[in-house]
């Protein structure tokens, strides 16, 4: 007797990977979608010398938190369309009784979703630090801390979009309750690259930084799910 | 008596903290009655109107 | 006792027994505050850097320690409710919001009257712990927000009790990061009781009025909370029992609507 060989049952890494695939695919249907959290973080980025002063010395004090606030709030853009075309076509749903364990998945769409919007905001940020006559040499500092500080804020985030998907008015909402939580990260970021452009130690800001991203990174997946389980009912 | 009101020259910043907070402490009290008479009110509204359909 | 304790987690007599419990409360925290608000007006002695300004700390402190209990109580309730799934306990939750969003109003307005003398300003983004408090309101208005979006209750229930949960754990990271952030900030006055800052005399009435705030909170939060747990329990029987016994209630339902 011939025993059929059956596949063998999705591992959680495929499962995540099958996860992030999909998101990038669907991502990258639509480029202009992609691109407009980025030209949005450009043109919040130049209204601050417009508003306040072309000044270079005061430039290069506000720089750092001028580029991490636009940051956020560019990132922020893309977190409120996280799950709903997920919800509004019902895959959501699927994805939910699926039986694979939530947090993978959720996990799954926020490195999707870090790798479309947090990462070219990333590459693109020393471009602007230039702009803020940010010294070279800090450079690397600006796009390190906001390597960490996108992830932690895609985690985060990924709460936030959790718990307003299907809500009216669901992206002030999900600014207003996503924006207190992620002060810290805020703080510490943003320090660590003025402390840089000072010539000052950073150690202590970026592993403060680093400590938040891992704490993040071990709780959002779990509230992130209780959150979409509660959403879907 | 013009001495206490005075508070040693911080009268007005004194004063006020205090009335503000005997205001904000009244008016959690009356909030919170009022918000438990309308629960009352309108669930018994509710229950009437379920019982009507009944 | 136990059988006491484990009643209070019924509906029922959660409401009845607040019924009772809540005006003794209130009359303690009224005893309570007016004993250490005089103890701290007239009877504490005048600073020795601030004068009599710094009696400002008698409500400030209170309200500020309120702000961040009432945010503790709201996620704790939150916590019970969406693991064992208790109503009530998201109850409590509610109830804890908007007494807890007023405090830290309060906690802003005294903290920021108190450093317009002291600091020559109205507010002052360096001070790690008015700036904490701010971050704490935003998150109260938020977790108010997220409920009033939300029109089912029992949904409204968990998703803000999950922000709730969230909120907690970042609380003490916001502090800390925001003490880390400041330039100037004020030990603070009361984990330390060695420190020269507040003696003795100074100390009891705050403490005295920490405890009234503490017992005001639990008064006006009993009181809330009944009005929560009876839109929650609508349908069950006892409400109907409870409520349509009341001749106030009747009296208010037009006639038409009422019958016999």
């Amino acid at each position: 007797m011939t025993v059929q060989s059956r596949p063998a049952p999705a591992g959680l890494w495929d499962v995540w990977l099958g996860i992030v695939t999909r998101e990038l695919r669907l991502a990258f249907r639509r480029p202009g979608d992609m691109a407009t959290p980025l030209i949005f973080f450009a043109i919040v980025v130049s209204l601050f010398p417009l508003a306040v002063s072309p000044d270079k010395q005061l430039l290069m004090k506000f720089g750092p938190g001028v580029l991490w606030v636009a940051a956020l709030l560019a990132s922020l853009m893309s977190l409120g369309t996280l799950y709903r075309q997920d919800r509004e076509d019902g895959t959501l749903e699927q994805l939910l009784l699926s039986g694979q364990p939530v947090s993978v998945l959720v996990l799954g769409k926020i490195a999707a979703q870090w790798l479309v919007t947090g990462l070219p905001l990333v590459v693109i940020s020393p471009i602007a630090g230039v702009a803020f006559f940010i010294p070279e040499e800090s450079l690397p500092i600006l796009a390190g801390s906001l390597v960490l500080g996108t992830l932690s804020l895609s985690l985060i985030g990924s709460v936030g979009a959790a718990l307003t998907v299907g809500l009216r008015q669901a992206n002030s909402l999900l600014s207003l309750l996503v924006l207190p939580l992620v002060m810290p990260v805020l703080i510490f970021g943003a320090r660590a690259v003025s402390l840089s452009a000072d010539g000052e130690t950073t150690g202590g800001s970026l592993y403060l930084l680093a400590a938040l991203t891992i704490l993040t990174t071990t709780f959002s997946p779990f509230a992130a799910s209780a959150a979409l389980r509660i959403s879907a009912d | 008596m013009s001495e206490f009101l005075a508070m040693g020259g911080y009268g007005g910043y004194v004063w006020s903290s205090f009335v503000l907070t005997a205001i904000i402490l009244v008016f959690n009290v009356t909030w919170a009655r009022r918000r438990h008479a309308a629960a009352r009110l309108n669930v018994a509204r509710r229950i009437q109107a379920m019982e009507d359909d009944v | 006792m136990w059988t006491w304790f484990h009643k209070l987690g019924s509906p029922p007599h959660f409401y009845r027994i607040a019924g009772k419990l809540a005006p003794w409360l209130g009359g303690l925290a009224a005893i309570a505050l007016v004993v250490g608000t005089f103890k701290g007006l007239v009877l504490a002695p005048a600073d020795y850097q601030q004068g009599d300004g710094f009696r400002i700390i008698y409500v400030h402190v209170p309200s500020a320690y309120l702000s961040l209990m009432a945010y503790v109580v709201m996620a704790t309730g939150a916590a019970i409710g969406l693991i064992w799934r208790m109503k009530l306990a998201h109850a409590v939750a509610a109830a804890c919001a908007p007494i807890g969003a007023s405090f830290t109003f309060l906690a802003l307005a005294t903290g920021s009257i108190w450093g317009r003398p002291m600091w020559g300003t109205w507010w002052e983004w360096g001070d790690a712990r008015l700036t904490s408090e701010l971050i704490l309101l935003f998150l109260y208005l938020g977790y108010m927000a997220l409920r009033a979006s939300i029109d089912d209750t029992n949904k409204a229930d968990r998703a803000s009790g999950v922000l709730a949960v969230v909120g907690v754990i970042n609380v003490p990271i916001i502090h800390y990061s925001v003490e880390w952030w400041s330039s100037l900030h004020q030990g603070a006055t009361l984990a330390k009781f060695d420190q020269p800052s507040i003696t003795g005399d100074m100390l009891t009435p705050l403490l005295i009025n920490i405890i009234g705030f503490t017992l005001f909170f639990g008064a006006v939060l009993l009181i809330r909370a009944r009005g929560e747990v009876l839109e929650r329990e609508r349908h069950s029987r006892w409400v109907k029992r409870e409520l349509l016994g009341d001749s106030a209630v009747r009296e208010n339902i037009p006639a038409g609507e009422l019958q016999q």
